[in-house]
Order: C-alpha cells, then structure tokens, then sequence
C-alpha cells in the first residue's frame, strides 16, 4: 500500500447521485478517510483538477500499463444501445462508446466496482421500456451477464463487486474501498447479488423506529402517519438487504424515518415492483411479499393475533402524523 | 480529446472532453479563429430516456423514477412532479407541508450553489496555468481539486445543511418525502431545535470563511461599488473578486441577457423569488403557453415542428447524423432563455444583480454572484421556514389520483427553472415532457440557427496559444452549474 491504491471513477448511465452521496461522508471526511486508507483518485469526473485531453491522457497511461489501476469504479448502468452500438453515450471527446472505455479499462483492472444499482443491474436506468438497453456491469437485472459478461473476473481474480444502492449510502463506497485497499475482502465476503456483507447480511427492518408499530400491526393507512407502512404503504423494509435504518443517512435520516417506504433500492430489478411503489399489493388482504424467512401461516397467525393485542396507544399513533398517545408514564418500581 | 483539425476552410476546430466538474457528460465543439471562438456546438453525448421509462406507469411512480432523473437536483426533481400531480388531484400541500417542502427544496439549492462555486467553478484558478498571477498562491491552496482547504471545509458545511434533508426527508439524494400534498414526515419540537441548531453551524461556516461578512449583509448587497469593498479581507468571496478583477471575468460569457424563472419557495403570499421574465432591459410576465422545443438539431424524431411540452414526445433518432445533441432546443415565444440564480435574482429585482448586468450584461462573474448573493438569501429564509413549522398540525394532505388529467409542475431547480408536464390517461402516465434548467441554457441551435444561451457565451472567448481545452470556454461552462444528466434526462 506503500504507494497508494489507485482508482478511476467512470459515469455513464446513472444520474451522478451516488458521487454526490459520497461528498456526504463525514466523521472522517471524504479527504481524510480515502488519504488514511491510502486510496488516491487518478481521476474522478467531479473531483479532479484534469479535463478533457488531460483527463484521457490519465486513462492511456493505464491502459498502456504505465500506471496502475487497483480498482475501477463505475457509476451508472452501461448501455448498450441503439442496436448494440452503445451510442447512447459516447465519452466525451473520444467519439468511442463508454461501454467500450469501460471494457478496455476492466481489462486492466485489479478490481472492479460497481458504484449503485444502475452499475450493479441496470437500475431505474433500465426500467420500464428500457429505451437505451441498459444493464449492469455483470448483471442485467437479476440475471449475470451484463456488459463484462458472466465469466469476467479481473485480475484480482474477483467478479465485479456490487455496492448497490439508489444511491449508495457514502460509508458503503468508502469502507469497500477501504476492505479492498487493505486486501481484506475476498469472495466469500459477498453475498449472492455479489454486494459487500457488511451492508447486505442486514435488513432495513432492523432499527427502524416503526418496530413496535410492525409487532402489533398497528399500520400507517396514509403518507405521513407513524405506523408500521408494510401492510399498506409498500415498506419491503424486512425483506431489503442494507443497513439504513442502523447506520443512518445524513446525520440521523433513513427512508422509514422520513415517512415513506422502503422500496428495496439495493436489490436487482427494485425498479419494476409489478405495482405502485408506495402501495402493498395484497391477496386476500395479505400483503404478497412477507417477510423474509418467515412462512406465511406464521406470519397470518401472528399478524391477527398482534392485531387483537395492539395496545390503543399505538393503535392511535399509527394513524397520526405525531405522537397523540403517550407511553404511559410508571413508577419504575412496579408500584 | 481529438486531435484539433483545421476546419476545411479557415478556423481551427476543438473538441473538448470529457468536461469534468459539471454534472454529467459534456462535449463542446469549438470553431476558433484569430485567438477566439467563432463558433461553438454544445453537445450532451449521454441519453438515458426517462421520459420513456416513465410512459405507461401508475403517475404516482413518477415520484420514484423522476428524482433519479439527477443526483445533483434530486428533490427539485421530486417537487416538480409532486407538483404535477397535486395540479392532477386538484389538492394544495398544508401549511406545514409546504414549508417543509421548502426547506427541502432550499437545501438542496443551496448546498448546489456551495458544491458549484468549491467543488466545481474555483479549482480552475489553482491550475498551473495560472501560476505567474498574484492570487495564485492562495488560490492554490484553498481551492486545488479535492484537496484545498476552502474545498474540503465546504464539503463539511455541505454535508451538515443536508442534516436538513436527513431529518425531514430521510435522506439524500432520492428522497420520496415530498409528496403532492406535502411530507411525509412530521417534525416535533426536538427536530426543530435540531434544525435551527444544523442552520445556525451552517450560517457561522459561511460568514467565517465564504462571506466574511453576516448573510444580511451579503443579502442586502445593492450597489457593485458595496460588493468591491468585500474585497478587503481574507475570505473566498475577497478571493473570487480579486481573480475576477484581475481575470475580467465581467467582460466573459455573455449570452443574451434574457432571463426566465418559474418563480420559487411558494409561500401564502407568492414565491420567496418572483416568477417572471426579464428581456431587452424589462422585467416581464411569463405565459408557459408559449414554451416550445424544437428538435432540428436535436437526435431526435419531430423535426417539422417545435413541440409544447404537453404536445411533446421523445424519440430518439438513433440513426441520425445530422442532430449534434441528444438535447431538445426549448424556446419561449421562439427565444433562447438562459435561466438559473441570475434568471431568479433578476426577474426578482435584486439590485446588485440588476445593477451589473445593467452595466456590462450577465457574465461569468454575474453567475457566481448572483449565486453568492442567492446562498445568503436563501439561507435567511429558511432559518424563519424553520421557526414556521408547526408540529402538531397536519404535514400532509391527501388526494386521489383521477383516471384522467393533465398539469405542469414548475419549479426552480439550483440551475434554473424546472418543469415536468404531466398527461394521464386511463390512469397510466400518457406522456411525461420534462424541459431541466440546463436544457434551456446547453440548448443547440433551433429551426433558425439561432445558438443557444451557452453557444451564445462561447463566442469570442479568448484562446490562449497552444490551448486544446481552452480555460476561457471552462471558465465559462462552469459558469452556468451545468447539470447534464438532467439536460436530456
Ligand atoms: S416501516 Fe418497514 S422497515 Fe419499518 S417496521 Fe415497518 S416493515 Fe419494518
Ligand atoms: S431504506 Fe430501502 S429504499 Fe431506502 S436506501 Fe435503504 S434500501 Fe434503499
């Protein structure tokens, strides 16, 4: 590590979120967490003093060998059309695709990162029509394959690894590159979407302050209420692998705790749910998607069950945009 | 970058790119000649179709799927199409809602304009090129990509205003909190100390290091000879006015002085900045009626005729060699608009503002300073937003969403006015026309060959010997906070 570890940062069919997310890092800042981990950017679209010919001076000397390149970041999905030409975006000043640059640069690339869902699998980039025929660097939505094909692995011998999120939360970008620096990450340390573990074995669930909301099922029924939003309001937080609702987004923010659903921004494919986002699609009056690992007589025998149970003041509070029931106050004793 | 070739008879042709610093992927074509641009092509080389991806959805979605229009805009995104939908539904945001929504919206305004003139717009005067100038030194070290001390300290500010959005909108970028009838998330007494207390650290950053002054002075600024005087001192701005003096930066990157703004924050009384256009030296109302985008150089179908955004459409003409640019050319009763922090300061009548560009037109040196002036503005406003909220009242008022209707959403976006025209029919999204801030100023020419704001500027700018990406055209990009992603969504 003695001379650094070396990035290049490419954007091509992604919105730039995730760069301005990770300008949010803090306690360490961006600066001082890269330089103390000893992660240095030859060149980042919106950080670095190079542009135009001198930015693509910096992307010939890695492709010629002359400087290395430990890890290639991309933000965006790549995008393969019109007609598999991938002139839907062409890098700026090169006349060549970015799916192209992208490829070449991988190839020399100790290691590849996939910044966000668009890079991971497409992402909204490839919803509904998917007018440009994006996919993801080794994904197309659920499936491998995507740009750099399914048998790709770069020199580290990894495939490419997935830090999904729309966007990424910034300490998911840092600390994979920070793991990667130090030589610390290894297959097995990412999950079956290939995303780092120490983001992904979590579920949004975990931490969310609507928790005692969810055990006795008491619900929200409209946007802005207090309630558990599974039921109606299409919260897929208990089935969503990331960590927002413990390690939290600018200051003390995460989906839940802003008032909407988690609509499961780290997976492939969260861009067409098959229904309105913020509305659980119900058989029965049982919401279709339950929650991971629990089979669904439990789930129906428990919910009724809460229901019966729910203490009135949650019953109130789920329905209202704040606090109208407070917690009983006791004497600790017991008395 | 291609090697420059001589254009078949006379001017030198420049292709610069990447253009780094701006949001997004931008290419400029340049004609030079005699040591200055004679001609310039802006081009957005990245089409992405959102207005596609967002056809046949459930109209509520588009709150989902618009915001990731841009990373950068994200919530001015969300309120342009909270707004279509509330104009949809027929329902108006409650009191709190709207407040909240303004302090969202102002946030990441905001903490846009102090990415721009840090992260993007300063670094180029801490480039070697400039290395012979008196200011160097210092702009060298505050101001040097990435790792100035000016830069790294803004970014700490930044990521502290957006506490803001952490605490009332969940997070940024891509929040869903605001909705057609308001938020979804209530504050309490405790939120609201919260946020006087993140506004208040916000404050105290920039009146040490950006202003050097108290906001209300810098809000108050009226006479260009009041805003020299800033140059005493140590602080950005005592920076930026030394270089821009030094540089003329008020002689550089005039386009047409045409200005247009949706108007912005929505109060009980009207916008915090007034909607409205200022052209030919008068302020002047603005009829959305005549908005139109041409496509004539547009790699786009629908060339015959220009488009009103609810008549409009997106097709890609992926074969189509003659288009320069994925972006549509907008027009306001056929003319090229430039829009942003000045477009709002001058329809608005802030008198600095209106006093400089009276005196040498708008400039690279006007758009900083309109921003600057903006930043501090804003930053008042949305302490008292703050003292405003009421918890304990409604945050949220709720519609339904009807099988069929049409409205527009307009908003004002960092850069510029934002609109999203919304059609539903049969309950699905018929059509979704989106026409972003840096459309209107990275405009290519239209059916007239009329250039748009941002070719307009490039004319004349001055190109050193040698210069391949010449620093007067970055200077001059940069001058306009460029957003491309959102240029062609
Ligand atoms: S709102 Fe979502 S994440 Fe929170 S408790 Fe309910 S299901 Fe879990
Ligand atoms: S809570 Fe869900 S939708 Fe929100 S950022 Fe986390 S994973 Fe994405």
């Amino acid at each position: 590590m003695a001379d650094g570890f070396n990035i290049l940062w490419v954007q091509s069919g992604g919105c730039g979120g995730c760069t301005m997310s990770l300008l949010c890092a803090e306690a360490p800042d961006l600066a001082a967490t890269l330089s103390s981990a000893g992660i240095r950017m030859l060149w980042h679209p919106t950080l670095s003093e190079e542009t135009g010919a001198e930015a693509l001076a910096v992307f010939d000397r890695i492709l010629t060998g002359a400087v290395r390149l430990d890890a290639l970041c991309v933000e965006g999905a790549m995008l393969r059309g019109p007609n598999n030409t991938g002139r839907f975006h062409i890098l700026a000043g090169t006349g060549v695709p970015t799916i192209e640059w992208v490829r070449r640069l991988a190839a020399c690339a100790e290691h590849v990162v996939a910044v966000g869902t668009c890079a991971a699998y497409g992402g909204v980039t490839a919803a509904g029509v998917n007018p440009t025929d994006a996919c993801g660097l080794q994904y197309d939505g659920r499936h491998e394959g995507g740009a750099l094909g399914a048998a790709f692995r770069s020199r580290s011998g990894l495939p490419v690894i997935n830090v999904a999120g729309c966007p990424t939360h910034p300490n998911w970008i840092t600390e994979t590159l920070m793991l990667l620096a130090a030589g610390l990450l290894r297959a097995e340390d990412l999950d079956t979407y290939r995303r780092p573990r120490f983001y992904a074995d979590h579920l949004v669930h975990h931490g969310c302050p609507r928790n005692e909301f969810y055990e006795y099922k008491a619900s929200a029924v409209k946007l802005s209420d207090l309630g558990c939003m599974m039921e109606h309001l299409g919260c897929v937080g208990t089935q969503a692998h990331a960590d927002c609702n413990t390690r939290l987004w600018n200051g003390e923010g995460s989906c839940t705790r802003g008032g909407y659903a988690c609509i499961n921004c780290t997976a492939p494919e969260f861009e067409e749910p098959g229904h309105a986002f913020l509305e659980t699609p119900k058989l029965a009056g049982i919401p279709i998607g339950l929650p991971t690992d629990m089979p669904k007589a439990w789930f129906v025998a428990l919910s009724s069950l809460a229901k019966a149970a729910t203490p009135e003041r949650l019953r109130r509070n789920a329905v209202s945009d704040h606090v109208v029931t407070p917690p009983a106050v006791r004497d600790p004793r017991g008395r | 970058m291609r090697a420059d070739e001589p254009a078949a008879d006379g001017p030198t042709r420049l292709v610069v790119g990447p253009f780094n610093r701006v949001e997004g992927d931008l290419e400029v074509r340049l004609d030079v000649a005699g040591g200055r641009v004679e001609g310039a092509f802006v081009s957005s080389p990245l089409f992405r179709g959102f207005e596609r991806i967002l056809e046949g959805r459930d109209p509520r979605d588009a709150l989902v799927i618009a915001p990731r229009i841009c990373g950068i805009c994200s919530v001015s995104q969300s309120h342009a199409a909270a707004l279509a939908l509330a104009g949809v539904e027929g329902i108006v945001p409650t009191a709190n809602g709207r407040t909240a929504t303004n302090l969202l919206v102002a946030t990441e305004n905001v903490a846009d304009h102090l990415t721009h003139f840090h992260v993007f717009f300063m670094p180029d005067f801490a480039r070697a090129l400039y290395a012979d100038r008196p200011w160097f030194s210092t702009a060298e070290a505050r101001f040097k990509a990435a790792q100035g001390t000016a830069v790294r300290a803004a970014l700490q500010v930044r990521a502290t205003l957006l506490h803001v959005i952490g605490l009332l909108g969940g997070r940024w970028p891509h929040s869903l909190a605001i909705q057609p009838g308001g938020v979804t998330r209530g504050a309490d007494a405790r939120d609201q100390m919260r946020l006087v207390a993140t506004l208040g650290a916000v404050r105290q950053g920039l009146e040490e290091r950006l202003f050097g002054a108290p906001l209300e002075a810098i809000a108050a600024l009226s006479d260009p000879a009041d805003l020299a005087r800033l140059r005493q001192g140590t602080s950005d701005l005592a920076l930026f006015l030394a270089i821009a003096e030094d540089l003329e930066l008020a002689g550089l990157g005039r386009a047409y002085d045409r200005y247009l703004s949706y108007g912005a924050y929505p109060g009980a009384d009207g916008p915090l900045y007034a909607r409205g256009t200022f052209a030919g030296g008068v302020p002047g109302s603005l009829d959305t009626a005549l908005i139109a985008e041409d496509h004539t150089n547009a790699r786009m179908e629908g060339r015959g005729r220009a488009h009103h955004p609810f008549d409009g459409f997106t097709l890609p003409d992926a074969a189509d060699e003659d288009g320069y640019s994925w972006c549509k050319a907008p027009r306001l009763g056929g003319a090229p608009y430039e829009t942003g922090a000045v477009a709002r300061q001058m329809v608005d009548g802030q008198p600095l503002v209106r006093a400089l560009v009276a005196a040498g037109g708008g400039s690279v040196f006007v758009r900083v300073v309109a921003r600057l002036v903006e930043t501090a503005r804003t930053l008042i406003a949305m302490e008292q937003w703050v003292r405003a909220l009421e918890p304990g009242a409604p945050w949220c008022a709720q519609g339904t969403m009807p099988r069929e209707g049409r409205a527009a959403g307009l908003t004002e976006a960092a850069r510029g006015a934002l609109g999203h025209w919304l059609r539903v029919v049969d309950g699905r999204i018929a059509s979704y026309q989106i026409i972003a801030p840096t459309t209107w100023n990275f405009s290519p020419r239209d059916q007239a060959g009329v250039p748009g704001p941002l070719e307009a500027a490039l004319v004349g700018a001055p190109v050193r010997q040698g210069e391949t990406t010449p620093v007067s055209v970055q200077h001059i990009v940069r001058s306009f906070d460029p957003c491309m992603v959102c240029t062609v969504h």
